[in-house]
């Protein structure tokens, strides 16, 4: 079975074709990274603007590498949220028109699902229940419980900023640029840990808050006169990577074993994160899992690995499918 | 035009500050706020969110630019932290419905001043160089709704003992 996958939910435009919920057959990504790092982030206009440019010759170019028409298609996935509302809308609405063309069924798909089943593709064996999976990326911290496919329990989520949003803005406080994960992380690589900054546990809660240790950076490189020295702004990029990993990695594992889960599961773009990984493959007393970097940050892929799976469980949308910015788990 | 200025000794009373503007809040109001990174904007908002008898946590929408809260009253939390020109903030409309009909609270609203409504209550946020946990909340009505609001802030203040 072949399935369409469709993502605009934030800066990429992305169509992939994936067999059996499994194979990737194909796997385009049209990043406006190079649009946005100039602004420092993301612009919802020229999003939108840029989805509506790309998303045909991106569909076009996702069946033709997979060497496919239409008709060997047996459905349309498609990101409905969370995200941009102008960028869902260009998904959204374009993956409609060829539903209703074509007669293909069609599939609203919620982006953090999306996210943890990239961790079903081109994986030999496949992942296995109950597992708990951490969604880390600009616009989520997520800790949710997986029992089965379509069966979550949200157990938390960061109470003010996301991981990745604190990198970015962490980024931008260091000056060291757009998209801010990888900033931080090159310039870490070169620096240690050596100053303190807090680290915001929320006992008794499978909570997060990042905007406790942004801040603590924000006062550091005014204390400490950081900016003026690459060394030392390796060291602040250390240390408040170390902090915020810290948090993710204890935090989760902790869950884990009170939860009893066979696995853990990793997924969006601070999953890329490096020694992320590495500190939870040391400290999990289960199986640690994750996507390869490509399939960490948002692709289409795994909405389509997803859209099999909700397929098989009869799950499809109606043509009146409408996108949800703020779209949660629950 | 009305003022008042407030020392937040700590994130919390940042929130309590919050939730009497959530409770005084009537249809149409504009918080507009203004702060470097970390001095508390969201944290603002999370007192505006539980005043308006809300029961959600006020997450930051930098990823989503805005998001809806239902309570007494809709909410429309905004931010254009990554908004860097003028005509991206105009786009965003939100001198139109569904936003005049509940309550925006936007932060860094330094960015889009000159379209943003002209009558709201500015709420500016500022470290205190000296004590890391303390922040200085400098509160200001433009427009008679917003001055009314800040003589009905400076009651409630005054009767509770942790506002100097």
């Amino acid at each position: 079975m072949k399935i369409l996958g469709i993502d605009t939910s934030c800066d990429e435009t992305s169509a992939a074709v994936v067999a059996d919920g499994t194979r990737i057959l194909s796997n385009i990504v049209a990043s406006q990274i190079d649009i946005h790092s100039r602004y420092g982030g993301i612009v919802p206009e020229v999003a939108s603007r840029q989805h509506l440019l790309t998303i045909i010759p991106v569909v076009k170019r996702s069946l033709e590498e997979a060497n496919i028409g239409w008709n060997n298609l047996n459905g349309i996935a498609v990101t409905f949220g969370p995200g941009l509302a102008g960028s869902l809308l260009v998904g959204v609405n374009f993956a409609k028109g060829i539903a209703l063309a074509s007669g293909l069924p069609l599939i609203g798909i919620n982006h953090l699902e999306g996210h943890i089943y990239a961790n079903w593709l081109e994986r030999e064996p496949l992942p296995v229940f109950p597992s708990l999976c951490l969604i880390v990326s600009g616009g989520h911290t997520n800790l949710i419980l997986m029992r089965g496919h379509g069966e979550f329990e949200h157990l938390g989520r960061t109470r003010d900023d996301a991981a990745g949003e604190a990198f970015d803005k962490a980024a931008r406080i260091l000056h060291l640029g757009y998209p801010g994960g990888p900033a931080i992380e090159e310039a870490a690589s070169s620096g240690t840990p050596r100053f303190t900054l807090p680290r915001a546990w929320l006992k008794g809660t499978n909570d997060f808050s990042f905007s406790g240790v942004k801040t603590a950076l924000w006062h550091l490189i005014h204390k400490e006169e950081i900016l003026n020295s690459p060394a030392r702004v390796a060291d602040a990029a250390a240390s408040f990577q170390n902090a915020v990993v810290e948090v993710l990695a204890t935090k989760t594992i902790e869950a884990a074993r009170k939860l009893g889960v066979r696995q853990i599961i990793l997924g969006g773009g601070v999953a890329a994160n490096k020694p992320l990984r590495y500190r939870m493959l040391d400290a999990s007393p289960v199986p640690i899992i994750f996507p390869p970097s490509v399939l960490c940050t948002d692709n289409a892929a795994m909405i389509a690995a997803c859209g099999y799976y909700k397929i098989q469980q009869g799950l499809t949308s109606d043509y009146d499918l409408d996108v949800v910015s703020g779209l949660s788990l629950d | 035009m009305k003022s008042l200025e407030l020392k937040l000794q700590s994130p919390k009373q940042t929130q309590l500050l919050g939730m009497h503007l959530g409770k005084l809040a009537t249809q149409g109001d504009v918080f507009l706020l203004v702060g470097e990174l970390g001095t508390g904007k969201t944290c603002l908002v999370q007192g505006i969110v539980h005043g308006l008898g809300i029961k959600q946590y006020a997450f930051s929408p930098t990823f989503i630019i805005i998001r809806e809260y239902h309570g007494r009253l809709p909410l429309y939390h905004i931010d254009l932290y990554r908004l860097d020109n003028i005509e991206e903030i105009a786009d965003l409309g939100l001198d139109e419905e569904p936003y005049t009909k509940g309550i925006c609270a936007i932060e860094w609203a330094d960015k889009g001043l000159n379209i943003l409504p002209e009558q709201h209550l500015l709420i500016q946020l500022s470290y205190n160089p000296d004590i890391d946990t303390e922040r200085t909340a400098y509160v200001m009505s433009k427009g008679k709704r917003y001055e009314e609001l800040v003589t009905q802030l400076k009651v409630i203040l005054s009767k509770e003992n942790s506002w100097n």
